[in-house]
């Protein structure tokens, strides 16, 4: 009991964010319409992309010779880059083709 | 410091765009900016994080860029060039790779954890399990949604009997190998680490393999959502708030779309992963087989479409299946000019994602304001002269209303039958997913009009051009 104290008084910051976040998300995407539903799923997936930090801080810290390091987080980047690029555009496509529906 | 103090701000300024690029989601009209924005956010933080000091760092920039460069292309050549009849496929896969990639910087932790190189505390140690876990489900398990949505894998192949309780097993095992790393930390070893992940790997994939068909847009939300919980765990282990907010904003739309969904077929989300649909529903009604089925020919029901008041179309996932969107409206704009009100009534379970139909009827010009969400739709069917369904089938099965030995009453659906004469399109006899009969199709209402959708609809089309 005491480590999850102590993780909570050494964490407080993380956590009011983490909190507020959730709420913030949660009212934010209930006002998306059930037209958009597709598009915020889409939208949502190029921002999952965000892992790509973690990945490129990963290659940036590696010694240049620790090649299973820098082999992990090139395969990361590239997972997470596809994610990213594949997501925005492919988003922008489906929000293109509702736009012009506008009179 | 005052440049940390830009790098730091840049990020903040990359979770704001997340923020609002969500909020513009919320009309069509400022959708598109919305989108724009958040992928602003996220290249400003993808060049804070390029360029932020690090002390004692080689950087290893051609890693980077070429890595950078490779996922840049690749990602963008799929989404170019995707159908949007495929979109499902595309947005579980683009999914998945998020998740693997959540999954390689936990295994990257991991591998410098054992040699050594990095302590890690009960917390730290915890979410890196956490994020091994939740990552490794969403990837294999967005895979395997991909591989059935693509048509590539049978659902009866990959489950077997008593699936729901190996499952079950696989993941205690797995929470028992999670505890054992935890509490043995550096005793444990890489080995048990990585087989851990493969444990995971594995469960990902057998998680989704009884889930099929129509029960498709729950387990994609869902998985979305596990996608942004291993985000914003990665973004707990690396200390970054962007990402943090990043797949805390993910993990909160996969969780309201999942539940939206899963109201949308009033059943709850246990229901609904051990995919016991279909299966006991043995009801009267599908008892006697002497019910009349009624044809109808293109030449009468392009009269009676000419000369209705108004027509609600009823997209299914056969409409997809069969790329029928363009000439569905082919035939709403024939019938508009001859001052037919038309409507397109959407249930929200529609197709094999959440908003499926509403893309597709975009891809084919529809205007937004015709698309109704089941309340309006019912509300429209009770007035409407002609109900046509294409490709729809469980989601207008009044079933789901009058008889509680149906596998899915209660489900909320699309009350079609209220309209004066409903025409359904479809290709043979066969039952939907569910594998539930429809006695709608029997209903004295209700006309068929057999044949693949696309083609029923171009031949209506020249019919409707003759009157």
């Amino acid at each position: 009991m005491d480590t999850i104290y102590q993780f909570f008084n050494d964490n407080l910051l993380l956590i009011y964010l983490l909190i507020f976040t959730i709420i913030l998300g949660f009212e934010v995407i209930s006002k998306v319409p059930t037209v958009l539903h597709t598009p915020l799923m889409s939208g949502a997936n190029a921002v999952s992309g965000v892992v790509i930090i973690g990945a490129i801080l990963l290659i940036r810290e590696a010694a240049p010779t620790d090649y299973l390091t820098l082999g992990l987080g090139f395969l990361g980047v590239i997972l997470g880059m596809v994610n990213v690029a594949g997501g925005f555009v492919v988003t922008d496509r489906m929000l293109e083709m509702f736009k012009k529906k506008k009179k | 410091m005052a440049f940390n103090f830009f790098i730091n701000l840049s990020y903040m300024v990359g979770a704001i765009a997340f923020v609002w690029g969500l909020r513009l989601l919320s009309s069509p009209d400022s959708a598109r900016r919305g989108n724009i924005i958040a992928g602003l956010g996220m290249g400003v933080a993808i060049i804070a994080t390029m360029i932020i000091p690090l002390t004692g760092a080689s950087n290893n920039y051609p890693w980077i860029f070429g890595a950078l460069l490779i996922g840049g292309i690749a990602g963008t050549l799929a989404a170019k060039r995707v159908q949007m009849t495929a979109m499902p496929q595309m947005v579980s896969i683009f999914n998945g790779l998020g998740g693997a990639c959540a999954v390689v910087l936990a295994m990257a932790e991991m591998v410098h954890f054992y040699d050594g190189t990095k302590t890690m505390d009960g917390a730290e140690m915890s979410t890196v399990l956490f994020t091994l876990l939740i990552g490794g489900v969403a990837f294999t398990g967005s895979m395997l949604a991909y591989g059935k949505l693509e048509g590539l894998i049978d659902d009866r192949k990959v489950t077997f009997p008593k699936h729901n309780i190996v499952n079950l097993v696989m993941l205690a095992v797995a929470l028992v190998m999670a505890g054992f790393l935890y509490i043995e930390g550096i005793e444990a070893g890489l080995p048990l680490a990585i087989a851990f992940m493969v444990l995971t790997l594995i469960y990902g994939f057998s998680f989704v393999a009884p889930i099929g068909g129509a029960d498709m847009p729950v387990v994609i939300s869902l998985l979305n959502s596990f996608t942004g919980l291993s985000a914003a765990a990665a973004g707990i282990l690396y200390d970054s708030q962007f990402m943090l907010v990043g797949g805390i904003l993910v993990g909160a739309s996969g969780t309201i779309l999942t539940v939206l969904m899963c109201n949308a077929m009033n059943r709850s989300l246990l229901n609904v992963l051990i995919g016991n649909f279909g299966g006991g529903g043995t009801s009267a009604a599908l008892a006697s087989g002497d019910q009349v089925v009624r044809e109808v020919t293109l030449n009468d029901a392009a009269i009676q479409l000419y000369y209705s008041q108004s027509v609600v179309f009823v997209p299914g996932y056969g409409l997809a299946v069969a790329q029928a969107q363009k000439v569905c409206k082919e035939v709403d704009d024939i019938l508009s000019k001859n001052g037919v009100d038309v409507k397109y009534a959407i249930h929200p379970v529609a197709g094999r994602m959440p908003g499926h139909m509403n893309v597709l009827l975009a891809e084919a010009d529809v205007p937004y304001p015709k698309l109704l969400d089941l309340e309006d739709a019912n509300a429209a069917l009770a007035n409407a002269d002609v109900a046509i369904i294409v490709g729809a089938n469980d989601v207008v099965n009044p079933a789901a209303e009058d008889d509680p030995g149906s596998p899915i009453y209660g489900m909320p659906v699309l009350r079609v039958w209220e309209a004066k004469t409903v025409i359904v399109l479809k290709r043979s006899m066969r039952a939907g997913y569910a594998g539930i009969e429809n006695p709608l199709f029997f209903h004295n209402r209700t006309r068929m009009l057999f044949g693949d959708a696309k083609d029923t609809l171009s031949n209506l089309t020249s019919e409707l051009k003759t009157l």
